[in-house]
């Protein structure tokens, strides 16, 4: 690793998160989404991208935050996936970081139990934290993980 | 620099044997299954030189190439077995059963070690001592007296195109001398081509000559015609021309609102040849059905000769296409139909012959198309199936009550032959009989779309027939909405639709069992948007049905509007949505928006339409078991008199039927009505019971009562509701023709003895006035 990585981060109300960019398959605004009836709540529904079928998954809800707050549109991460990509719905996008891994650590224990199950740690930068998403959870939809 | 270039030119040149090496085993298989099926028909026809020369053929290039890549074990067996065959092409040897299973002892070998090699690399550890020992032995026996003339044509190689010359002669076109003496003078140095000599010399027209050459030739392309093309790759194909038709729909969409003459023109084009290239890529993934059927005739061989029985297979329509997979899905569940039926339906020669039928049994295997659907049939001449036998055992698995079973029709309890944990067989064998396997192959077939249908005739035989879409890939599709949201729905699920408006729109609905009077019957309602749980945008006044199939079940859905049909591509969900059971799948719609598929089996189960019956019976079953007064079943409520309200089971209703009074004629004193073919008799609930005030309106409202195929109507003045619940039957005071009395809907209601009734009407008991 050489000690550096680079992440593609988002903002997810208020919280600053980081994917591995070889995770990333590109990242693209609001897409009109189909819902899915009777699906789990964290799945928001499909998107048609360049004729592909996609499931979006809330992000919010999966990590239990406050809802998105209404006439707020969401953004796509689409993560790459053997088996299909999955989209990840985030507030804001933004810049692709180069973290330190020195400045990597565990996730706290002040945060909540729920949230800090869907980290892998976290990066200590100069102003604020930067949180690794725990993608395999991420995209995990209890009672149906096709096993 | 030297150095590297050597390794790659090391590692190309183990690539290239890879090829070859993978070549030879998908070659080597499909020889494997030619020698068997040709193998198994030349017993058939064992004079056929054509047959004996692709076995032999199959069997010598094996041993050829096996030869240069140096598989020794494959090569001795093959030497071996082609001396035998090389006999029986001389005609020293005649085609025996015991030579025949020696033989295809052999191409088991041969496949096995093949499959070693495909796996390992090696050629395994099998020992091939046996199964030459075998052939040595057959080579050993041989008969000098059974050299037939064919000794004189061999000799030559059976891969080398015919001579001219035999091609003329078997048309009946030369005499052998003619083209004797044209040869001998090619002999002496003439350097004109036979042809050439033949016509000079007059013996044969210039074009039948010309034809005989293009038979020659036609012989020699053979091989060149064909491609192998990986499956991926044309899997690879199918997606992208799924791709093709979203986007040609799209722009069909947009030529649609543009309003250019030109583009629009341009666009009809696009499509034209979009459809075009669809079925052309289509057809390029479809196999003929024979692939599969070619493996039949071993496997029946195999269990015939076990079985000791006689079996003689027919094959119709092997060149229908489906696509591969489809055929994928189905070989499985075919295989495990045809072992079913040598297993289980054809009988021992003794007994055939003992209930007068030839001592060989029959199985036909017809493929055929139908609407756009491939039907598939597999029929014996054997035993049939026993439905008291499948009734005595379904009864004794609680799957139905003794009650229940009583009033099944024919087909339904044949149908029971499909549900988990049944057979009748007496004896279990090794390969059937286990009470698995045709439930497997129902839920296989439906899972592809597809739908079973069983019929059988005691000591006749017995059919199995296979409707199955030819593709899955792109399908045709009703496009509905529903709570905002556009749905598919796939066409081969789709049996009507039904709008109805104003009064008639009154679909009855009760406790969440709604139901629809579809001509008579009543019909299941399913409301969509509470299925879903959709906000409901529908107008009161008026009700889309769309009639479904789910199995052998019909049901109607209800949803806010219908719109189009549409040729959609299906993708499937990813695996986060693997817990939503009513969606097959999803599509991209000419807009660019996605609509979820409905998968109807699911969405049926869900609302739990199809397993009524099950479900029924079971509450039967629970209701016999413990409190033998009721169990929760659905009752038909009717209005008889002024204030009459009487119940009888929904399970003993046939139809609901409405008659103008006119219709009414009379018969021995009794009032009957022509009903279906039938004299049917008509009871006047409200006399029989003697309740008053009867409406006498200018239609009869009939409740049509069928057992042992003959049916009774017993007149009602109102039929009020269906009410699916348990109720608790009260003997408030003895009367005879009711079972008693519960409370349904909150209100008292009179249970109708309706066998106690008819009796008492002295109907359908064979006594009565019944012509």
């Amino acid at each position: 690793m050489n000690g550096r990585r680079q992440l593609c981060t988002f903002v997810l109300a208020d919280l600053y998160f980081g994917v591995e960019v070889e995770q990333v398959r590109e990242v693209i605004r609001y897409q009109e989404m189909t819902r899915i009836p009777l699906a789990p709540e964290v799945i928001a529904g499909l998107i048609n991208l360049r004729g592909q079928i996609v499931t979006a998954i809330d992000l919010r809800r999966q990590l239990e935050l406050e809802a998105r707050p209404a006439g707020q549109l969401p953004m796509n991460v689409i993560i790459r996936r053997d088996d299909g990509p999955v989209s990840l719905l985030v507030d804001e996008i933004g810049e692709v970081l180069e973290v330190e891994e020195e400045s990597f650590e565990n996730p706290p224990h002040t945060l909540e139990r729920r949230r800090r199950d869907f980290l892998r740690g976290v990066y200590k930068l100069k102003d604020k934290l930067l949180l690794l998403l725990d993608i395999e959870k991420a995209i995990s939809v209890a009672g149906a993980n096709g096993a | 620099m030297g150095a590297s270039d050597r390794e790659t030119g090391v590692a190309e040149l183990a690539g290239g044997m890879d090829e070859i090496i993978k070549e030879f085993l998908v070659e080597s298989g499909e020889g494997l299954d030619r020698f068997d099926r040709d193998l198994i028909a030349l017993e058939k026809d064992r004079s056929s030189r054509a047959l004996l020369d692709s076995i032999f053929r199959a069997i010598h290039t094996i041993k050829g190439t096996a030869g240069v890549l140096g598989y020794d074990k494959l090569v001795s067996i093959s030497h071996q077995g082609e001396a035998v065959l090389s006999r029986m092409r001389d005609g020293v040897l005649l085609l025996s059963p015991a030579i025949a299973t020696a033989l295809l002892a052999m191409g088991d070998a041969l496949r096995h070690i093949v499959g070693e090699i495909a796996d390992s690399g090696t050629e395994g550890d099998a020992d091939c001592a046996e199964v030459i020992a075998k052939l040595t032995a057959v080579l050993n026996r041989e008969k000098p007296e059974a050299r037939s003339r064919q000794a004189e044509i061999s000799g030559r190689d059976a891969d080398a195109p015919p001579r001219l010359g035999d091609i003329l002669v078997t048309a009946n076109v030369c005499r052998p001398e003619d083209i004797e003496a044209a040869a001998e003078l090619q002999q002496a140095g003439d350097p004109r081509p036979l042809g050439e000599i033949l016509v000079a010399q007059g013996v044969a027209q210039p074009q039948i000559v010309a034809a005989g050459l293009k038979a020659q030739s036609d012989h020699r392309d053979l091989g060149s015609n064909t491609i192998r093309v990986d499956v991926s790759l044309l899997d690879k194909l199918m997606n992208l021309v799924g791709e093709l038709v979203l986007a040609r729909n799209q722009i069909l969409q947009l030529s649609g609102t543009l309003k250019d003459t030109p583009f629009a023109g341009t666009s009809q084009r696009l499509s034209l040849i979009t459809t075009e290239l669809q079925e052309s890529v289509m057809k390029t993934r479809m196999q003929p059905i024979g692939t599969v059927w070619n493996k039949v005739p071993r496997i029946v061989r195999d269990l015939a000769t076990a079985a000791g029985k006689q079996i003689e297979i027919q094959m119709e329509g092997a060149e229908t296409e489906l696509d591969r997979t489809i055929i994928e899905a189905i070989k499985d569940p075919l295989t495990h139909i045809i072992r079913n039926a040598v297993d289980h339906g054809i009988e021992t020669p003794e007994i055939r012959r003992a209930k007068a039928k030839s001592a060989t049994g029959h199985l036909l295997l017809r493929a055929f198309h139908e609407g756009g659907q491939v039907n598939l049939e597999i029929s014996d001449d054997g035993t049939g199936i026993d439905s008291e036998k499948l009734k005595a055992k379904a009864i004794a698995k609680g799957m139905v009550t003794a009650d229940h079973a009583a009033r099944m029709s024919e087909r339904e309890v044949l149908n029971l032959a499909f549900a988990p944990g049944l057979s009748t067989a007496a004896r279990v064998s090794n390969i059937s009989g286990r009470g698995v396997g045709m439930d497997v192959v129902k839920t296989n077939v439906e899972r592809i779309g597809g739908v079973v249908d069983l019929q059988s005739t005691r000591d006749k035989g017995t059919l199995l027939r296979i409707k199955i879409p030819l593709t899955l890939a792109i399908i045709p599709a009703l496009i509905v909405t529903s709570g905002g949201e556009r749905f598919a729905i796939p066409q081969v699920s789709l049996i009507e639709l039904v709008r109805s408006e104003g009064e008639h729109a009154a679909t009855e609905d009760v406790d969440g069992a709604a139901v629809y009077r579809l001509r008579g019957s009543l019909l299941p309602l399913v409301d969509l948007n509470r299925q879903l749980h959709l906000e409901c945008g529908r107008r009161p006044e008026s009700v889309n049905i769309v009639v479904l199939q789910a199995g052998d079940r019909q049901f109607g859905l209800v949803v806010d509007e219908i719109n189009d049909t549409e040729e959609i591509v299906v993708k499937p969900l990813s695996k986060q949505l693997k817990s939503v059971a009513c969606f097959a799948g999803a599509t991209i719609m000419g807009d660019g928006h996605v609509a979820l598929i409905l998968d109807v089996l699911g969405l049926a189960q869900m609302s739990q339409v199809l397993s009524e019956v099950r479900e029924q019976a079971l509450s039967e079953h629970a209701a016999a078991a413990g409190d033998a007064d009721g169990g929760c079943q659905a009752w038909l409520l009717f209005r008889i008199g002024k204030s009459g309200r009487i119940a009888v089971p929904l399970s003993l209703v046939s139809r609901l039927e409405e008659f103008p009074v006119s219709m009414i004629e009379h018969y021995a004193g009794r009032e009957v009505i022509q009903y279906r073919g039938q004299i049917m008799p008509l009871v006047r609930l409200s006399e029989a019971l003697g309740y008053d005030g009867s409406d006498g309106g200018e239609r009869l409202q009939v409740v049509v009562y069928s057992a042992n195929g003959r049916s009774a109507g017993l007149v009602v003045d109102e039929i009020l509701d269906i009410a699916e619940q348990t109720a608790e039957v009260h003997q408030i005071h003895p009367a005879e023709m009711l079972q008693g009395a519960a409370v349904l809907q909150q209100r008292v209601t009179d249970l109708l003895d309706v066998p106690a009734l008819l009796a008492r009407q002295k109907l359908l008991t064979g006594e009565g006035v019944q012509p």
